[in-house]
């Protein structure tokens, strides 16, 4: 599989997440672990270009996949992606555990188009909980990296 | 021209780039060589002894190295560590992992599968076979017996209540509360030789040190506890648990580090819970509303080997003029495990219970609500006696009223709809006492001209980093960026838990003296030497900003730090600075708050929408407004959960928890979550410490669930008393 | 997690031939993965069928949809045709669960889903579903989110699925290709109550593999959707929801389709209530009379009798939602 363009060949558990391959494996910490049962959304990654749980993904399905974390996102190590700038503009976060999470899977939201108003933006960015309760400035930051306001 | 002050400016957080690109280690996320997976054993009865223990297909998974249980574990000292100086143990005995063979609650941890792989210790805490002579627990707070009470009288409050005009009795009832921080709570220990560090998810640093010293029967400076960052905690992170100790048994007994990280289903019973709640409240006024008595009696879970109490007889004694209170407050034991503080404690639960009170005392009255906490608005703290330090609820209330729209409320109840829904708007009062305690701060300033600041603090998310850099920055008169905050290290000084909004008070006070003694340390070496543009000049006529040193009416005349120490072969100046406690309170000392919600309740269906929220807050200085904006907006959205969503459900005739999971146990998502707003009143508690801060991160979930309630009660003209309200109770 | 081996296969052939040796079909995993973490599932060999051919919606030469086994939840909610012709459908999908489950999820294994009870998640409690024979722990605990309908003394757990209502509704059929060949069950025979074998919870045979779920054509116009009542406003399951399509023409209800959510053992086609608004004039009071009968024969437990009234007027409100009063 490739990770953040780089190739990784692992031999693992059968029973590995995606998430643990991540974390205990390759030591790409960003992806948390919440509740490692889909309940979430602290894992979000892209797989193939989707938004994904990668607790439910049994990495050993992944075979050929592409695969992009939140270490894997910007440009290059000195840059951010919009979506990461614009979360510590508009203070998206308190803790930032759930962060990683939010901002892959606000790059999903953005990318499949559901920014059309802020009651969009919030429905398709449930998935994610944050326990500091930052949701107005989560849609505020997608907002921002979608529209450039 | 100099910059403006750090602090008041909203500057965005300091560590926010390490967050958003995943860089920031949590607890788990250390790497450390050679590592080794521990995972715990939990009891499947909610009380009872062990009877045997088969740990035969756990040993033969492979990968799984050794399990650990009371049958093999090593007796530890667990050295008494009471006071909540020390522990935040609250009296009684402490539970000690793997010391005995008794249960004391469903799932409490019974043994620990240690591994070479996740999976693998996984899948081998499934294999033990635990077997118990299990006893019928309790766990029911409504019908098991209550410990003796706390009491509070002031003046005689049956008799105000019998010759009341107007007398309301309710009861109210609070469901238990998870804190489900997005961070489970993870360790992981190592040993070398007798010294133990460990990486942890902890909300005081210097408390789990001395812990784990306790129960290992070591000096404390053989313990070292790292923790940078803690992803979120509410309170959950205040007490050494008991699956840090086993982290750090299996570590010691492996002779590798351990890594044990509770699962999400574990941090249900593993890490504490804001208890639920009996509250009955009686009031008694006159017809003008003013209030002449009121009782509380309250019932609490506690755990059977502990008495865990909070802040729940304050807000009855002061926050409203009352020459009549009588205050009974029992803990009930139950076979769980012990509560701890959740976020604003004591004082949310109670502003549940009163604010509903005052809402209902208010329509009986038909005055309105906002008029008759006027009505009741105190001169001094009845309580103590005390003058307020700064006390602007009427403030609150006047701008909150206006920036809500509260002057176009019908005060009717039901008497607004929009098509199915049913719409009302409702308020409540919030108070939390300011606390601060001892704290201590190492403050360097470096020839290059920047500074280390350090303190064993946290950062649970409120932006400790962001806000201590901010009064460094102000006190040594440097940019931001040449300030560089470090916290969570036990090597680092010593200071209060994070938690019961004390750490800006505390440690901030302590980091602004440790600065400004350093800055006097270098205004004393530029006038003392002669080839300093400052020498001669009086001490106080120079101030320091932008990295110099100047006289006060003449920026020319001056030096930058970095000048002054190299030409004085400094290679850094540097100061403890501490904050300590007054002994005696010359002041009542609150933050304030009023809190106002608009909700939507389907008149068929019984949903209930949160519409839009507004929060007035009167907590003194704001260090910084754009991550106290957060803080409020976040104290609201946990409120809004404690109103309408959340409630751990326990199996009575096992005591265990159905909904362990965050499937079932509901926080708010953020379809949720609407228009919040939070007004700060301008301000500062010259009081309260050295930097004048009164505390938000409690305050801001004080009231809310009240406000909602409230509303409520307006939109549909049905009063909830319980929390949370569900569609059920509105059908 | 109990340990398992692991294969994928290319064709359907090598998908019948590994179910047939026992395997498990494996499509997005996101419950099957999930219990397996629980230990409720423990299958011996998973059996990847991602790859097979099973990925296309098309219309039916009778003017349904045909929606194959393997497309995502996410994929068929944008579909087009399908947001066209059957919103509840599509609206079914796009309320349930996340949009990362809903890119992960097929919706083979979505009508495969099992049921939310926590009991049956947590393998230290008696569940008859789990371990027949054991006893049910949920009759008598907490059963606020348990079903009224289609219970029996066995088991009484509510079936979790949004889309599955939906197709229920439509009277779909489900494509299953076995040893013995291709075949299709009505949906409303899909799922089995629970009875005395709550461990059964399909009427699919051993080694049998969905491969399609087919909505059959209704006529035009036909006002469709799906409402969902839960407490918190996304990221849960339904309390209780419904799936109705109507067709009305000249003023009268010439086709109602009508089925529950949140509240069965399995999706609950509503009968009574369709045969009761059918040859009548859409009215306020007609769909008071309706919804009334859609509780009956429910049996609530200590917890969910909330549910009875919930039900009646979740239905209500989304008769009068889709029938107006014209």
């Amino acid at each position: 599989m490739i990770v953040n363009g780089v190739r990784q060949t692992v031999t693992i558990d059968n029973r590995t997440s995606l998430l643990d391959l991540l974390r205990e494996h390759l030591d790409l910490t960003g992806t948390k672990k919440g509740c490692d049962a889909g309940a979430c959304g602290a894992c979000t990654v892209q797989v193939d270009g989707r938004r994904v749980n990668a607790c439910l993904t049994l990495a050993v399905r992944l075979e050929g996949a592409e695969v992009t974390t939140i270490e894997g996102l910007a440009q290059s190590e000195d840059e951010l992606h919009p979506l990461q700038q614009a979360f510590i503009d508009q203070d998206a976060f308190q803790c930032g555990y759930c962060t990683p999470g939010q901002i892959m899977s606000g790059v999903g939201c953005i990318e499949e188009g559901h920014t059309g108003s802020p009651g969009e933006i919030r429905e398709w960015m449930s998935g994610n909980i944050c326990r500091c309760g930052c949701y107005v400035k989560i849609v505020k930051a997608v907002q921002q990296a979608a529209h450039g306001n | 021209m100099s910059r403006p002050p750090a602090i008041g400016s909203p500057h965005s957080r300091v560590e926010g780039r390490l967050k958003v690109t995943g860089k920031a280690p949590y607890a788990a996320d250390h790497v450390i060589e050679g590592t080794v997976y521990g995972a715990i054993v939990d009891s499947t009865v909610g009380r009872g002894r062990i009877t045997g223990i088969d740990t035969r297909a756990a040993q033969a998974h492979p990968g799984v190295l050794r399990v650990i249980s009371h049958l093999n574990a090593p007796r530890l000292p667990y050295n008494p560590n009471p006071g909540y100086a020390n522990s935040n143990n609250p009296p009684g005995d402490r539970l000690r992992a793997f010391q005995d063979d008794r249960v004391q609650f469903f799932g409490q941890p019974v043994a620990v599968v240690v591994a070479t792989t996740l999976e693998a210790a996984q899948h081998g805490a499934r294999l033990v076979d635990v077997r118990y002579d299990a006893e019928q627990p309790s766990t029911d707070l409504t019908s098991a017996p209550a410990d003796d009470p706390m009491t509070y009288e002031r003046g005689d409050a049956e008799a105000a209540l019998q010759s009341a005009a107007v007398k309301l009795a309710m009861t109210y009832r609070t469901a238990r509360n998870h804190h489900n921080p997005m961070e489970p709570h993870a360790t992981i220990a190592r040993w070398n030789g007798l010294r133990l560090t460990v990486w942890d998810k902890t909300q005081w640093v210097p408390g789990t040190q001395i812990e784990l010293a306790a129960v290992f029967g070591l000096p404390a400076a053989s313990v070292r506890v790292i923790s940078p960052y803690v992803g979120g905690g509410f309170g959950s992170g205040l007490r050494c648990w008991p699956h840090v100790v086993v982290a750090a048994i299996a570590a010691r007994e492996l002779g590798r580090p351990v890594k044990v990280v509770l699962s999400r289903r574990q941090m249900y019973f593993g890490t504490g819970f804001r208890p639920a709640y009996e509250y009955g409240v009686r009031l008694g006024s006159d017809r003008s509303g003013r209030l002449t008595a009121m009782t509380h009696d309250v019932r609490a879970e506690t755990s059977s080997y502990e008495t865990f109490t909070e802040g729940i007889m304050g807000a009855g004694q002061m926050l409203y003029t009352t020459a009549n209170v009588s205050q009974q407050y029992r803990t009930v034991p139950l076979d769980v495990n012990t509560p701890i503080w959740m976020r604003g404690p004591g004082w949310a639960t109670t502003s549940f219970a009163l604010e509903s009170a005052i809402d209902e005392l208010a329509h009986e009255l038909n005055l309105d609500p906002l008029e008759l906490r006027r009505r009741n608005e105190p001169a001094n703290d009845q309580s103590s006696g005390l003058p307020f330090s700064t006390r602007r609820l009427r403030e609150c209330y006047t701008v909150g009223a206006r920036e809500f729209g509260w002057q176009r409320r019908n005060p009717k109840p039901r008497s607004t709809r929009e098509g199915d829904w049913l719409i009302g708007t409702g308020m409540a009062t919030g108070v939390y006492d300011t606390s601060r305690n001892n704290a201590l701060a190492h403050v360097r300033l470096d020839a290059d001209g920047t500074a280390v600041v350090q303190a064993a603090t946290s950062d649970m998310g409120p932006g400790t980093y962001t806000s201590m850099t901010q009064v460094a920055a102000d006190s040594l008169g440097l940019a931001m960026p040449d300030v560089d905050f470090r916290l969570g290290d036990s090597t680092m000084p010593r200071v209060p838990p994070h938690g019961g909004s004390q750490t800006m008070a505390s440690v901030g006070s302590a980091v602004q003296d440790g600065a400004l003694q350093v800055r006097q340390l270098a205004i004393q070496l530029a006038v003392a030497d002669g080839r300093s543009p400052l020498y001669g000049v009086a001490p106080g006529n120079i101030v320091a900003t932008d990295g110099r040193l100047h006289v006060t009416n003449n920026p020319r005349r001056g030096e930058t730090y970095q000048r002054l120490l190299s030409r004085n072969n400094r290679t850094h100046l540097e100061a403890l600075g501490s904050f300590e406690r007054p002994a005696q309170d010359r002041f009542s000392l609150h933050a304030y708050s009023a809190v106002f919600a608009e909700v939507a309740v389907d008149r068929q269906l019984g949903l209930v929408r949160l519409r839009r929220m507004l929060g007035v807050y009167d907590a003194g200085r704001i260090i910084n407004p754009k991550l106290a904006d957060s803080q409020a907006i976040g104290g609201m959205v946990g409120g809004i959960g404690t109103a309408l969503l959340e409630h751990t459900v326990t199996d009575h005739r096992d005591g265990r928890i159905v909904n362990a999971n965050l499937a079932d146990y509901l926080v708010p998502v953020n379809a949720d979550i609407t228009q919040l707003r939070a007004i700060y009143l301008d301000g500062h508690d010259a009081e309260a410490d050295p930097i004048g801060v009164k505390g938000l991160g409690e305050l801001v979930m004080i009231g809310v669930a009240a406000a909602v309630a409230n509303a409520v009660f307006h939109a549909t003209g049905r009063r909830i008393r319980e929390l949370p309200i569900t569609a059920e109770a509105l059908l | 997690m109990y340990p398992f081996s692991y294969t994928k296969v290319a064709d359907l052939d090598d998908a019948l031939a590994a179910g047939r040796r026992g395997g498990r079909y494996i499509a997005g995993g996101t419950t099957l993965v999930d219990l397996m973490r629980e230990t409720v599932e423990r299958p011996g060999t998973l059996v990847d069928i991602s790859d097979l051919p099973l990925r296309r919606i098309s219309a039916t030469p009778q003017g349904g949809l045909r929606i194959g086994a393997l497309v995502s939840m996410a994929e068929a909610a944008a579909h087009p045709a399908l947001r066209t012709a059957y919103p509840v459908v599509t609206q079914a999908l796009e309320l349930s669960a996340s949009a990362q489950l809903r890119n992960m999820a097929s919706i083979g294994g979505n009508i495969m889903q099992r049921t939310r009870c926590g009991y049956f998640r947590d393998v230290t409690a008696a569940c008859n579903k789990r371990e027949p024979g054991s006893g049910c722990t949920a009759i008598n605990g907490h059963n606020r989110t348990h079903a009224i309908l289609g219970t029996s003394d066995h088991c009484v757990a509510t079936h979790p699925s949004d889309v599955a209502v939906a197709f229920a509704a439509l009277e779909s059929t489900v494509h299953v290709l076995g040893p013995d060949g291709p075949r299709t069950i009505a949906f409303g025979d899909f799922h089995l109550r629970p009875g005395s074998t709550p461990e059964r919870e399909q009427s699919l045979r051993p080694g049998e593999l969905i491969t399609a779920v087919e909505i059959p054509a209704h006529p035009r116009p036909l006002a469709s959707g799906y409402l969902k009542v839960r407490d918190r406003q996304s990221y849960e399951f339904a309390l209780v929801s419904a799936a109705v399509a109507l067709h009305v023409r000249g003023r009268v209800i010439q086709q109602a389709k009508i089925a529950a959510g949140g509240v069965g053992t399995v999706p609950w086609k509503l009968p009574a209530v369709e045969r009761h608004l059918v040859g009548k004039r859409p009215s306020p009071q007609l769909w008071t009379e309706a919804a009334e009968l859609a509780a009956e024969g429910a049996r609530p437990l200590e917890h969910n009798g909330f549910k009875v009234d919930l039900l009646k007027r979740t239905i209500e409100r989304q008769l009068s939602t889709l029938g107006g009063t014209a």
